[in-house]
């Protein structure tokens, strides 16, 4: 359980993102929807404590986050992935290692300098990156790779994080629709299958849509919508969006249109424990 | 000037092993001394571009405004810095031929500390025009500073490179300086023919520092651009 209370960040001239109060249950998946510069992102940074907030507190199973200092807050952004928009990775850096950073928090100093991994987390992320169907490029460097594709890699190095959410700011903004629609699958398969909390900022409602379990709303920084994506009527969505509604509509109708199959079911806790089984515990 | 004559030019030295005044084998008698010396200037540089860039290397992260851990350490490496570079070389190696003695040491480790200013400076500059990107991104699995300088800023290093081959051409010419004042290299030769007003072989050294200081900069010039074209490339 994720618990955001009147989390606040201002900046000099306005506040980014004012009182927001949450709760999010593990395991859900969230589209934070909003028009540009509404503060989803300095939302989602703030959880990951890239930013730091001005007010409020955040708190994962009754920690409190904002209070972390030193080892513990590098914890708590390896349990609490991030995939950016511009995937973030280390361009002259091959694919493989790219993924193998995921593990950095776990690491000795010696060990990270000299880019020592062991051959179970050499497999691990081998594993990530099949998952996502990027095992092939393993050995590439980074920069070689297409925007699609790097966003996969970055999916795959926060997967060997084992992080209990994962947070994607924007993660389909510069990608055309067809990688769109496999990173955005990628996630929900993540969601679904390990029990990752996904929180996921999201520009079109019709990706949101398809996709979210849960959609929040925010607008000038204030949380004017949380609820299923039925609850979200064409009326909210105007008042959410404002002047770019039609954009955003637009949009959706055209290059972002997903749908896609209907999402699966949640696996049973059964399902999950097996697939910790196959995970690095067991390597 | 030398003393050549066009008949005499190219005789070699005579039977009581004695060079003939006019030949160039007169002229440049002491000839293997200087090259001894020549190679001592230039492993000097080398010593001190190799010190004096790791030096550099591990100042440029804190002293770069967009990968400081803090404004304190900023400031401080920065200032240091400063002094490193502040101050000539020839000044540090007058200081230091007291403090160390005579010799090629003490011109070695002058250089190497105004190189780690210099050169941490520019490697500073070239961090803080570094995309941060990569820095984000580890940064957000958890990584310390450490790691985040260690796999986020590789994308600075062709730069280090050239600007290390830069400053080695730099240093081939403060090492032969810095022995006017008794810190080892071509220089305390030069120093020395020039207090004997013996003019001829100051133009002989002379010439000889600039065919060097020319070779060393074609070389380095061709490495460079190999480094920067096959990162460019790849």
């Amino acid at each position: 359980m994720l618990t955001t209370e009147k989390l606040t960040k201002n900046f000099k001239t306005r506040n980014a993102v004012s009182d927001v109060s949450l709760s999010i249950p593990q395991g859900q998946m969230v589209g934070v929807i909003g028009r540009s510069g509404a503060g989803k992102s300095t939302l989602l940074r703030m959880v990951n404590r890239l930013a730091e907030p001005t007010g409020g507190s955040i708190t994962f199973e009754g920690r409190d986050v904002t209070a972390l200092r030193g080892r513990a807050l590098l914890e708590w952004r390896a349990t609490c992935a991030m995939v950016f928009q511009q995937f973030n990775l280390v361009g002259r850096l091959d694919v493989l290692t790219n993924v193998l950073t995921g593990r950095l928090y776990h690491h000795g100093f010696v060990a990270s300098m000299l880019q020592l991994f062991t051959a179970s987390e050499r497999a691990f992320a081998i594993r990530a990156l099949d998952r996502l169907g990027m095992a092939h490029t393993a050995l590439q460097q980074a920069d070689t790779l297409s925007g699609g594709q790097m966003q996969r890699v970055a999916i795959a190095r926060a997967l060997v994080q084992e992080p209990r959410i994962l947070l994607a700011d924007e993660p389909i903004a510069s990608l055309d629709p067809l990688n769109a629609k496999v990173v955005m699958d990628a996630l929900r398969t993540i969601n679904r299958e390990d029990g990752i909390t996904v929180v996921c900022n999201l520009h079109t409602l019709d990706t949101a849509r398809s996709y979210c379990d849960r959609i929040i709303g925010l607008k000038d920084g204030v949380l004017v919508f949380d609820g299923t994506p039925e609850m979200l009527t064409q009326e909210m969505a105007r008042e959410i969006y404002g002047a770019e509604a039609d954009d955003a509509f637009a949009e959706g109708l055209t290059s972002t249109s997903l749908g896609g199959v209907p999402a699966k079911q949640r696996l049973t806790e059964r399902d999950l424990a097996k697939n910790a089984q196959l995970g690095l515990a067991a390597s | 000037m030398p003393n050549l004559e066009l008949d005499k030019l190219l005789l070699s030295r005579g039977d009581d092993g004695r060079a003939i005044p006019g030949s160039i084998a007169y002229w440049y008698s002491d000839f293997w001394t200087y090259i001894q010396l020549i190679v001592e200037t230039i492993f000097m540089a080398l010593t001190a571009t190799i010190i004096g860039a790791a030096a550099a290397f591990l100042l440029c992260f804190p002293a770069a405004r967009n990968l400081a851990p803090n404004s304190v350490i900023f400031l401080l490496s920065r200032r240091f810095m400063e002094i490193c570079r502040g101050v000539p070389e020839i000044l540090y190696a007058l200081v230091l031929v007291f403090a160390i003695g005579i010799g090629p040491l003490a011109g070695v480790v002058a250089i190497a500390i105004h190189t780690a200013g210099a050169l941490g400076k520019l490697f500073a500059e070239v961090n803080e025009n570094a995309s941060l990107r990569p820095v984000e991104g580890i940064r957000g699995v958890g990584g310390n500073w450490f790691e985040e300088m260690r796999y986020g800023v590789p994308q600075v290093m062709p730069n280090f490179v050239s600007y290390t081959l830069l400053r080695f051409e730099i240093n081939v010419r403060a090492s032969s300086i810095v022995g006017f004042v008794g810190a080892g290299g071509i220089g305390t030769e030069l120093n020395r023919v020039i207090s004997l007003y013996s003019d001829d072989r100051v133009v002989a050294v002379l010439l000889l520092i600039v065919l060097t200081v020319t070779l060393i900069d074609l070389l380095s010039e061709r490495l460079r651009t190999h480094f920067i074209g096959k990162e460019h490339f790849a």
